[in-house]
C-alpha cells in the first residue's frame, strides 16, 4: 500500500498524450476589437479549449485573460434565447416571447411605414460594431443619414486628427516599429484595441534596450513597466508636446530634409489677414500648391520632382502678396515662450528639467542614433534611394489624449511631433498597417445633405465620412444640423465617426427632429455607454402628454441580457461569436500589419442550442423584406438567399471590391481586386480563417512616398491613384472652417456658433484647457476623475463571464497617498465624489503610482441588480459602481443661453476624461454600499436559473479518463 | 490561520482525551487506580469517547474522508501520517485495556503493560499533533520549540482536570495526590504557554514582503490589488488574523477560564473534600469544564494568532 | 527518509518569470484555467458563479504591488516626476520547489516531487483533502478545489509539455504560450545551457523568500532599473543646446536642408 518513494512515472503513470479534443476550428476571437485568430478545441460537440492561432498575423498565438475566457462567454447563463417584445413599461424586463417571423415582420412593419414617409426617423446605432461595412451600408441603403457606430465616444479624435493629419493613426491604422525604435513614447494608453501586439511590442521594446516612456496620470499595466513614468496632470499633453516642440525648435533638431520631402511644411501660406484665402496655400494657375525653390529661387507647384523647397522666409506671390512656407507658421507659433518648460510645467504638473531632458532624449535618438537599413527604395518622384533611414522614435497614443475635449488638436500636436522628428514610417518610427496612408483626409463625404434623404430612397453615399470644408457640413440653409446627433454640423464639423452619445438624449429632446424608431446593436446605451446615466434611463422611458414615449420605438440588438435589454420594445438575439459567420473586412476596421494587409473571418464553431439568429442574418432578411436595393431583387427575393456568408462572397461595394480581399476572381487567384469567388469562405477556412499579402523589401518603410508601395495600394484599391501622401502639419481644411468662422464664404456658421469654430479651427495644433477644467471652479473640483480599461475585462460584458468576474467582481476609486494623507482619508475607507451633475459613493485604495490630483477606477465593472442575469446580491452591483453618473452629457450654459455637448469641438469626440470632482469621506451611517442604486431589473422569461457551482471540463476527463473518471495516473 | 471549528474540537477534545488517558494508564500501572469495573468503565471511556470525537471532527474537516485511511501510509515523512497511524495504534492497547478492566478486571502484568503502551501511545500521539504544526516553517507562530510543549502541557493539564474529578466521583485516596498534579500541571501548562506567547510576541519575523515578491532592492513594497476581488481559499484559510487588542482580551479570557479558575475551583475542591464527596466532585467537574473551555479559546489563539507566510502576497508587511 | 526522490531529478523543469515585462493581464491566470479545467487536474471548480462571493480553484494568480525605491529621498532627480514606486505585476504559481515541503508533510502520498523533471504533482486520486499541503507550501500555491476537496496546483502543465499530440512549438505550459508580454519563459533550470537558465544568468534572477530554505526552481527577474536621468542607456547627456542663432530666427533650418 505504501507509496512512498514513488516519485518516479513509472509508478504513476500519467497519459501525457491526451488528444486536446476530438476536432479543431480556427475563428477569430471577438472579445475586443484586436481580433486575434484562435484555434478552438472542440471534444464531444463541447468546447474544450481554445488557444491563440500560432499562424495568425495579429496575435501569432496568445491570447489575453479575456479571449482565454471565451467558454465562458460562450457558455454564459445570461444569453438571451428567443426573440422577444415588451408587454410591460419600459424598463420593467417584463417581455413575451415570440416567434422569429412575427420579430421581423413586426420590425418590417415598423421600419417600412418610416422609409414610405421619412427615413430620417429611423436613427440606426450600432456600438460595439465591428460589421460596419454592412451597417453602414444598409442606413445608406435605407436612406437614412442617421448612423453611426460607436466611434464618436470612443476615439474618433484620433482617428480623425490622423487620417487629417497623416493619413493614418494608431491601432488597425499604425503602430510603433516594434522590432527596430529605440524610443517609446506612449501617451495615455491603458489597454487599447491593439491589446496583444502591444504586449508583445513592449517585450521587443524591452528586450531589445530601446527607452520606453509611458505618459499618463497612473501607473499601472504598461504604464507599469515603463522605464520613465510621467504622470502629468489630465487633459494637458498638449501642452507637454509642444514644450517638447519648443525644445527642440529652439535647439535646431528638427529632420529638415524630411519635412521638405514628405510634408506640407514647404508649402506656402497666403499671409493676407482679412482675405478669404488668407491662412490657405498659393496655388498657380492650374490649382497646384506652390512652393519656393531654393535652388531656382522660384515659386515652384508643390508636384515638381526637381522642387528643392525652402522651409522659411516669406516670399512674394505673383499677385503680391506675400506667403510664407507653413514651417515658418508652425515654427514661429511654438517658439512662443509661452511653450517653453518652465511656462508649462505647473499646469501639466511635472518639473521643466523633466520636459527638457526628455526633448533631449527624443534629438538624441532621432538624429544621433539614426538606423540605417541597406534596402534600396525609389520615392514617388522616381528618385532611387541606397538606403532607408530610420529615426527611431515612436510614438503611440490612445484616450488619454482622445476623450479629452482638447483631444483633436493634441493628438495632432502628437503626430507634429512625429513628424518634425522624421519618424512617421521609417525604420523604427511609427509604421502604417495598409491600407493606410490615405490621402488626408481619405474621402468620401458625409451623404445626407438637404435632398439626399428622400421616401423609399437610398441615399448617394454613405452616411460617414470626411468633409473637406464648410461645404460638406450636413446643415440647412440656417446651418442647423440635418442628422439626429448632430455629428457634421457647425458644433462639430469633423463629426467623422457620428456622435452615439447624443442620440439618445437629442432623440427625447426632439432636438433637431423627433424620431420615430431607435434602431440599436451591441451598445449598451442604458449604462456604461451613456454619460450620464441616470437621466439617460429616464430619457428612454419618458412620455408625452399623450401617454406616447418620447423615442417611440427601440429595437435592439443584443445577444445577453444587458442593461440596455430591459428598454427595448422589440429584442432581436443574436448568437455567440462561435456561433455566427462574421468578418473582419478592410471596409470596415480591419486587421492588416506593417508588413501587408490581412482580413479575416468568424466561421460558426459550434450551432446555437437557442432560437437566435446572426444579427447580420436578421439586416439582411429586413433589408430584404422592406425591399432595400442591393438586399432585394426586383421580385422581390432576397438579393442574397445564402444570407450573410452568400453576402460576404457575393457582394461588390465596387466591382471587383468586396468584403474580403483574398481569394479573389472565379478562379480564386486574384486578391485585393476580383470577381467573387464562391468557395472563398471555404479558402479562408483552409487558411485558418485569415489571409494576408505580404509586402516586398522595398515597400515596407516610406509608404507615404514609396512608388512601388503607392503603386500597389492603388492596385489593391487601397487608395484611388498612387499618388504621394503628404503629411500635414497645417491643416488647410481646418482653415477653411475658420475662414467660415470669420465671415467668408456662402457657408458660414451661425451665430451662437461663429466664436467656438473661429477658436478651435486654428490650423496648427494648439493646446487648450479641457471644457470642464474651463468651466468649472478649480478650488471647488480640484481633481480629475478618469477610468482605465481593465486588461482581463470588456467593458460591460465580461461581468456574466464566471472566470473574468472573479478577477474583477467589484470596483474601487483609487486615490494617491498624498491625497488620502492630506484628506485624512485611508485604505478601504468609503468616500462621496462630487462633480458639477452629480454625486457617487464607492470605497477607497490608495496607491502611490498615481498623479495627485488625479483619481481613478476601472471602468464598467459597475453594474445595474438585476442585469446580466447575476444574482441580486452580486457584488458588480453592490460594490461596482460607474464614474459614469458624474459625468454630465452637456456642459453648462453657454452666454447665448446653449448648452454644447461634453465633447471635443472639432469632432464631437465624447470628453470622458475632462470630468473635474472633489471627494469627501462618506459618514459610517452611509452603509458600505456604491451610490447611486438603482431598482433592480426584472430577469425576462428564457434566463434559466444560474448554477450555484461550476465544474467546467469534469466531463471531459469522465469522458476518457481510466482511473475513476480522471485522467492520470493509470492503475 | 483560520481556526476551524472542527480543528480547534479535535485538538482540544483529543488532548484533554490522551491526557486523560495516559494519567488513567499511569495511575492504573502504579494501582492508584484500582482494577474497580465502573472507574475503569468511567475513565476510559470518557478519554476514548473524548479522543474519538476529536479524531471524528478531524476526519470530516477532511474533503475525502472516506479516504481517510490513505493517511496512515506516510508515515515516514509525514506527521499528519504520524500522528494518524499512532491514534490509531493507541486504539490498540486503550481498548484492549478498557476491555481488560472491565471484564476481566484482572491485575496483572498484561494489564500494565497495555497501560504503558497505552500511556505512550497517548504520548506520542499528542507529540505528533504538536509536530504537524511546529514543523510547518511556513508559520513561525507554530515552528517554534514552544508549540510541542504547549500541546503535551495542555494535553496534561485537561487531562489531569478530568482525572482528578473522576477520582473524587469515585472517591479515591488518589484525589490529594491529584489535585496537586492539577495544580501543577495548570502552573506548568500556563508557564509554558505564557513563554510561548512571550516567544512569540518577541521573535522578529523573518520573512517580509520584500523578500516574498524577490523586491528586496526596493526600499519598501506594499500590495496594491489582490489577484481577485472576493475571497479565496487561501485568504480564507489563511488569511485570518484576530486584532492584537483583541487577542489580548482572549488571551486573558483563556487564562481565566483554563488558568485562574480551575486553580481556584481545584483549591475550593481540596478545601471541600471534608465535606459530602460530591460537592469536591462537582467543583472539580466544573474546573476541568472550565479547563477545557479555556484550552478551546487558546487553541483558536494558536491559530487566530499564527500568520501564515503567504499572508505577505496578500497584504501583510512582515511573517 | 523523505518522500521526495531520493536523488535530485535530473532536469528541473520550471518557470522564469519576466517582472519587467509582465503587465498585469491576467492572460496566463485564465488560459491556465481554461486548459486546466479540462485537462490533467479537471476541473477547476468554481462557487457562486454568478452570485456574491465568488470563488474559484485556480492555479496561477496575479497580484499587484508598489515598490519604493531605495533613492526614493532623492525624488527631484532630473526633474523626475513622482517617481518614487514602481507597480509590480506579480503572476504566481507553484515554483516547483526542490526541497518542497508540500509534499513530505503530505499525509497520503498524493503528493509528489517526479524524479525525472522535479514536477511537483497531486495524484487526486490519493488526496483526503486535508489542506496540510497548503499550509506547507510559504508560496499560497495550492488551492483546494471547492467542489471536489481534493488539493490542485500548477502541474507545469504536464499534459502539454509532453504531449505529441500537440505540435512541438507548441508543447509549452499553457500560460507561456499565451502570454501576450513574453514574460514567461519554461525550460530546464537544471542546464546552466538552457535559455531559461542563461535568462537567470543574464537578469540576475532570484527566488522567492530564500530563507524558507525551499529552494524554488521557478525564478523571477527583476525590473530592470528606471531610466529617468540623464546619462542613462536610451538617454541624453544633458539638456539640449539651442540653435546657433546666424541667419536670423530659424536660420539653422537652411543648413539642416540637403540637396537632393
Ligand atoms: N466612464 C467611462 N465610460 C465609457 C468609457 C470610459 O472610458 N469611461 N469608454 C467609452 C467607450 S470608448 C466605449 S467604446 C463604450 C463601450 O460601451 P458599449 O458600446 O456599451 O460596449 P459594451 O459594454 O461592450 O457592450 C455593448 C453591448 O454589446 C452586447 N454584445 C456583446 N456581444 C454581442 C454580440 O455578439 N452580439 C450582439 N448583438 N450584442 C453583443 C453586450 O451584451 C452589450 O450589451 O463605453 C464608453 N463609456
Ligand atoms: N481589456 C479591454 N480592452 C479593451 C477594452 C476593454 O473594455 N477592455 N475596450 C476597448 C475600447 S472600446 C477602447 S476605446 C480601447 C481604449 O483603450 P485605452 O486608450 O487604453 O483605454 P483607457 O482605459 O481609456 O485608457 C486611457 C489611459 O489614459 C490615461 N489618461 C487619462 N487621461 C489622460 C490624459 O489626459 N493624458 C494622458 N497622457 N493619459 C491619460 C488613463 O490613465 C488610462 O491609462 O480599449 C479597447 N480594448
Ligand atoms: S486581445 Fe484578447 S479579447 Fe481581444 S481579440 Fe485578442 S484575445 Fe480576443
Ligand atoms: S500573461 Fe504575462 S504579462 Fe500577463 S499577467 Fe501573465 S505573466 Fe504578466
Ligand atoms: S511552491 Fe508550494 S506547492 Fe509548489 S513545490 Fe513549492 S512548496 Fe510545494
Ligand atoms: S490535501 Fe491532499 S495532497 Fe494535500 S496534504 Fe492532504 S492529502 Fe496530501
Ligand atoms: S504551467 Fe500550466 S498549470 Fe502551471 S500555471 Fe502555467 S498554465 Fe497553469
Ligand atoms: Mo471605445
Amino acid at each position: 500500500m505504501s507509496v512512498v518513494g514513488r516519485n518516479h512515472t513509472k509508478d504513476r503513470p500519467i497519459d501525457t498524450n491526451q488528444k486536446i479534443g476530438d476536432e479543431v476550428k480556427y475563428s477569430t476571437c471577438y472579445m475586443c476589437a484586436c481580433r486575434c485568430g484562435i484555434k478552438v478545441h472542440l471534444k464531444d460537440g463541447a468546447i474544450r479549449y481554445i488557444e491563440g492561432n500560432p499562424n495568425h498575423p495579429i496575435n501569432k498565438g496568445v491570447l489575453c485573460a479575456k479571449g482565454s475566457a471565451g467558454i465562458m462567454q460562450h457558455y454564459s447563463p445570461a444569453r438571451l434565447t428567443k426573440p422577444l417584445l415588451r408587454v410591460g413599461e419600459r424598463g420593467a424586463g417584463e417581455f413575451k416571447e415570440i416567434e422569429w417571423d412575427e420579430a421581423l415582420q413586426t420590425a418590417t412593419m415598423w421600419l417600412s411605414a418610416i422609409r414610405n414617409e421619412d427615413p430620417r426617423k429611423l436613427a440606426f446605432f450600432t456600438g460595439r460594431d465591428q460589421s460596419q461595412a454592412l451597417t453602414g451600408w444598409w442606413a445608406s441603403q435605407f436612406g437614412t443619414p442617421n448612423y453611426a457606430a460607436h466611434g464618436g465616444f470612443c476615439s474618433v479624435n484620433m482617428a480623425s486628427a490622423g487620417l487629417y493629419s497623416i493619413g493614418g493613426s494608431f491601432w488597425e491604422f499604425g503602430q510603433p516599429d516594434w522590432d527596430r525604435t529605440k524610443y517609446l513614447m506612449m501617451f495615455g494608453v491603458a489597454e487599447d484595441h491593439d491589446s496583444n501586439p502591444i504586449k508583445t511590442g513592449l517585450a521587443k521594446v524591452k528586450a531589445n534596450g530601446a527607452k520606453f516612456v509611458s505618459i499618463n496620470p497612473i501607473k499601472t499595466g504598461y504604464s507599469a513597466i515603463a522605464d520613465e513614468w510621467v504622470g502629468l496632470n489630465p487633459g494637458t499633453d498638449g501642452l507637454f508636446i509642444l514644450s517638447l516642440v519648443y525644445e527642440l525648435l529652439r535647439a535646431g533638431k528638427v529632420d529638415a530634409d524630411y519635412l521638405a520631402r514628405y510634408t506640407n511644411a514647404p508649402y506656402l501660406v497666403i499671409q493676407d489677414e482679412g482675405a478669404p484665402d488668407h491662412g490657405l496655400f498659393a496655388r498657380d494657375e492650374a490649382d497646384e500648391i506652390l512652393c519656393h525653390d531654393r535652388k531656382s529661387n522660384q515659386l515652384r507647384p508643390c508636384s515638381d520632382p526637381e522642387l528643392q523647397p525652402s522651409l522659411t522666409g516669406a516670399v512674394r506671390l505673383p499677385d503680391g502678396r506675400s506667403a510664407v512656407p507653413a514651417f515658418a507658421l508652425m515654427a514661429q507659433a511654438y517658439s512662443d515662450p509661452g511653450y517653453a518648460p518652465d511656462a508649462v510645467a505647473d499646469r501639466v504638473g511635472i518639473p521643466a528639467e523633466q520636459i527638457r531632458r526628455l526633448a533631449a532624449e527624443l534629438a538624441q535618438i532621432a538624429f544621433e542614433e539614426e538606423i540605417v537599413l541597406d534596402q534600396p527604395w525609389t520615392d514617388w518622384r522616381g528618385k532611387r534611394h541606397e538606403t532607408m533611414i530610420g529615426r527611431p522614435v515612436s510614438m503611440h497614443a490612445m484616450r488619454g489624449i482622445s476623450a479629452h475635449s482638447n483631444g483633436f488638436h493634441t493628438c495632432r500636436a502628437i503626430h507634429l511631433l512625429q513628424v518634425i522628428l522624421g519618424s512617421i514610417d521609417c525604420p523604427g518610427g511609427f509604421r502604417y498597417k495598409p491600407p493606410f496612408p490615405r490621402p488626408t483626409p481619405p474621402g468620401p463625404r458625409p451623404a445626407g445633405k438637404l435632398g439626399d434623404v428622400a421616401p423609399n430612397t437610398p441615399l448617394p453615399g454613405p452616411p460617414l465620412g470626411f468633409p473637406m470644408g464648410p461645404e460638406d457640413l450636413l446643415v440647412d440653409d440656417d446651418g442647423q444640423p440635418l442628422r439626429i446627433d448632430k455629428a457634421f454640423s457647425w458644433e462639430n464639423p469633423l463629426s467623422n465617426h457620428g456622435m452615439l452619445h447624443m442620440v439618445i438624449s437629442n432623440a427625447w429632446r426632439g432636438d433637431p427632429y423627433p424620431v420615430d424608431t431607435l434602431f440599436m446593436y451591441m451598445a449598451n446605451m442604458a449604462w456604461n455607454s451613456a454619460m450620464n446615466t441616470a437621466d439617460t434611463i429616464k430619457m428612454l422611458t419618458d412620455k408625452n402628454a399623450d401617454g406616447e414615449y418620447k423615442i417611440p420605438r427601440l429595437i435592439y440588438s443584443d445577444a445577453y441580457y444587458s442593461e440596455t435589454v430591459a428598454y427595448a420594445d422589440l429584442v432581436l438575439p443574436d448568437t455567440t461569436y462561435l456561433e455566427r459567420w462574421d468578418c473582419i473586412s478592410v471596409l470596415d476596421r480591419p486587421i492588416c500589419e506593417p508588413e501587408g494587409p490581412a482580413d479575416s473571418i468568424r466561421q460558426p464553431v459550434v450551432a446555437p442550442d437557442r432560437d437566435v439568429r446572426p444579427f447580420q442574418e436578421v439586416l439582411l432578411e429586413l433589408g430584404a423584406r422592406l425591399g432595400l436595393p442591393g438586399m432585394s431583387n426586383d421580385d422581390g427575393s432576397p438579393t442574397y438567399p445564402g444570407g450573410y456568408p452568400d453576402y460576404l462572397i457575393n457582394h461588390q461595394r465596387k466591382p471587383g471590391v468586396g468584403s474580403l480581399m483574398g481569394w479573389r476572381g472565379e478562379d480564386g487567384t486574384a486578391k485585393g481586386r476580383g470577381a467573387p469567388n464562391p468557395n472563398q469562405l471555404q479558402k479562408y477556412i483552409d487558411n485558418q480563417c485569415f489571409w494576408q499579402d505580404h509586402l516586398a523589401p522595398d515597400q515596407l518603410y516610406f509608404k507615404h512616398s514609396n512608388q512601388s508601395y503607392l503603386n500597389y495600394a492603388a492596385r489593391m484599391g487601397f487608395i484611388d491613384q498612387a499618388q504621394p501622401i503628404v503629411l500635414q502639419i497645417y491643416s488647410e481644411i481646418m482653415q477653411r472652417f475658420r475662414l467660415a468662422a470669420e465671415g467668408h464664404g456662402p457657408h458660414q456658421p451661425p451665430e451662437l456658433h461663429r466664436e467656438r469654430v473661429k477658436t478651435y479651427f486654428d490650423p496648427l495644433p494648439l493646446w487648450y484647457a479641457p471644457f470642464e477644467s474651463a468651466c468649472n471652479d478649480e478650488e471647488a473640483y480640484p481633481l480629475y476623475a478618469v477610468t482605465q480599461r481593465p486588461m482581463a475585462m470588456y467593458h460591460s460584458w465580461g461581468s456574466q463571464n464566471a472566470w473574468l468576474r472573479q478577477i474583477h467582481g467589484s470596483n474601487r476609486i483609487y486615490i494617491s497617498e498624498g491625497l488620502a494623507k492630506a484628506e485624512g482619508i485611508k485604505e478601504d475607507d468609503w468616500i462621496w465624489v462630487y462633480s458639477r451633475h452629480s454625486r457617487i459613493k464607492a470605497q477607497v485604495r490608495v496607491m502611490m503610482g498615481l498623479n495627485e490630483k488625479t483619481i481613478w477606477t476601472w471602468n464598467a465593472i459597475g453594474k445595474r441588480k438585476g442585469a446580466w442575469n447575476l444574482d441580486r446580491n452580486a457584488g458588480e452591483a453592490s460594490k461596482g459602481f460607474l464614474l459614469n453618473h458624474l459625468i454630465d452629457d452637456l456642459l453648462p450654459e453657454q452666454d447665448g443661453g446653449y448648452r454644447y455637448s461634453c465633447s471635443d469641438p472639432v469632432t464631437g469626440q465624447a470628453a470622458w476624461y475632462d470630468l473635474r470632482v472633489r471627494i469627501e469621506k462618506a459618514l459610517p451611517h452611509e452603509g458600505a454600499i456604491t451610490e447611486p442604486q438603482f431598482p433592480e431589473l426584472q430577469k425576462p422569461k428564457g434566463l434559466g436559473q444560474t448554477p450555484a457551482q461550476l465544474r467546467y471540463g469534469a466531463a471531459f476527463q469522465e469522458a476518457t479518463g481510466d482511473n475513476g473518471g480522471k485522467l492520470g495516473h493509470k492503475k | 490561520m483560520n481556526p476551524a471549528f472542527s480543528v480547534l474540537i479535535f485538538t482540544t477534545l483529543s488532548g484533554a482525551g490522551y491526557g486523560l488517558l495516559t494519567l488513567v494508564a499511569l495511575l492504573r500501572m502504579t494501582d492508584a487506580f484500582p482494577a474497580v469495573r465502573w472507574l475503569g468503565f468511567t475513565s476510559l471511556s470518557l478519554a476514548l469517547v473524548l479522543i474519538t470525537i476529536g479524531l471524528m471532527a478531524s476526519t470530516f474537516h477532511l474533503g475525502h474522508p472516506e479516504r481517510a485511511w490513505r493517511a496512515l501510509s506516510q508515515w515516514r515523512s509525514s506527521w499528519l501520517s504520524r500522528e494518524g497511524v499512532m491514534a490509531l495504534v493507541t486504539y490498540m492497547p486503550a481498548g484492549l485495556l478498557w476491555l481488560g478492566w472491565i471484564f476481566w478486571q484482572a491485575d496483572n502484568h498484561i494489564m500494565s503493560l497495555l497501560a504503558l503502551m497505552s500511556a505512550l501511545g497517548a504520548i506520542l500521539t499528542v507529540i505528533c499533533t504538536g509536530m504537524i504544526y511546529a514543523s510547518l516553517k511556513t508559520i513561525p507562530q507554530w515552528h517554534n520549540v514552544w508549540t510541542v510543549p504547549v500541546y503535551l502541557m495542555f494535553a496534561l493539564m485537561t487531562g489531569a482536570l478530568l482525572c482528578y474529578a473522576i477520582s473524587l466521583w469515585f472517591g479515591l485516596p488518589a484525589a490529594d495526590g491529584l489535585a496537586v498534579l492539577v495544580l501543577l500541571s495548570l502552573l506548568g501548562a500556563w508557564a509554558v504557554k505564557w513563554s510561548y506567547w512571550q516567544a512569540i510576541d518577541t521573535t522578529p519575523k523573518s520573512s517580509d514582503i520584500r523578500s516574498a515578491t524577490g523586491l528586496a532592492a526596493f526600499a519598501e513594497v506594499r500590495l496594491l490589488d489582490p489577484p481577485h476581488t472576493e475571497e479565496n481559499f487561501l485568504m480564507k484559510e489563511m488569511g485570518y488574523q484576530v486584532g492584537r487588542k483583541h487577542a489580548t482580551k482572549l488571551r486573558r479570557l483563556a487564562l481565566l477560564l483554563g488558568g485562574v479558575l480551575p486553580f481556584a475551583l481545584t483549591l475550593l475542591a481540596i478545601a471541600a473534600a471534608s465535606g459530602p464527596f460530591w460537592i469536591a466532585a462537582v467543583i472539580a467537574s466544573l474546573a476541568a469544564l472550565s479547563g477545557i473551555a479555556g484550552v478551546f479559546i487558546e487553541r483558536w489563539l494558536l491559530f487566530a494568532q499564527a500568520q501564515h507566510k503567504v499572508t505577505l502576497y496578500y497584504g501583510q508587511p512582515t511573517a | 527518509m523523505t518522500s521526495l526522490p531520493q536523488n535530485p531529478p535530473a532536469k528541473r523543469l520550471g518557470l522564469v518569470i519576466d517582472l519587467d515585462t509582465c503587465v498585469g493581464c491576467h492572460a496566463c491566470v485564465v488560459n491556465c484555467k481554461e486548459w486546466n479545467t479540462g485537462g490533467y487536474p479537471a476541473p477547476l471548480s468554481d462557487l457562486n458563479p454568478y452570485g456574491a462571493a465568488q470563488s474559484g480553484a485556480w492555479l496561477n494568480r496575479v497580484h499587484s504591488f508598489e515598490a519604493v525605491y531605495e533613492d526614493n529621498a532623492n525624488a527631484a532627480r532630473d526633474g523626475a516626476s513622482q517617481s518614487q514606486s514602481r507597480t509590480v505585476h506579480f503572476p504566481k504559481s507553484c515554483l516547483h520547489c526542490q526541497d518542497a515541503a508540500c509534499v513530505t508533510v503530505c499525509p497520503t502520498g498524493a503528493s509528489y516531487k517526479r524524479e525525472e523533471d522535479g514536477i511537483v504533482l497531486v495524484q487526486e486520486d490519493l488526496c483526503i483533502g486535508c489542506g496540510l499541503c497548503s499550509w506547507a507550501c510559504p508560496y499560497g500555491a495550492r488551492e483546494m478545489d471547492p467542489t471536489g476537496g481534493v488539493m490542485k496546483k500548477c502541474t507545469l502543465c504536464i499534459d502539454r509539455i509532453y504531449n505529441e499530440e500537440i505540435e512541438e512549438a507548441q508543447r509549452q505550459p499553457a500560460c507561456v504560450n499565451t502570454c501576450p508580454a513574453k514574460a514567461r519563459h519554461f525550460g530546464d533550470l537544471a542546464d546552466p545551457d538552457s535559455s531559461v537558465s542563461k535568462l537567470v544568468a543574464e537578469r540576475g534572477g532570484m527566488d522567492l523568500m530564500p530563507e524558507m530554505g525551499y529552494r524554488p526552481t521557478n525564478k523571477y527577474l527583476p525590473p530592470r532599473p528606471r531610466r529617468d536621468s540623464y546619462g542613462k542607456q536610451g538617454g541624453a547627456n544633458g539638456p539640449l543646446e539651442s540653435a546657433d542663432p546666424k541667419g536670423g530666427f530659424l536660420g539653422w533650418v537652411d543648413r539642416l536642408l540637403s540637396d537632393d
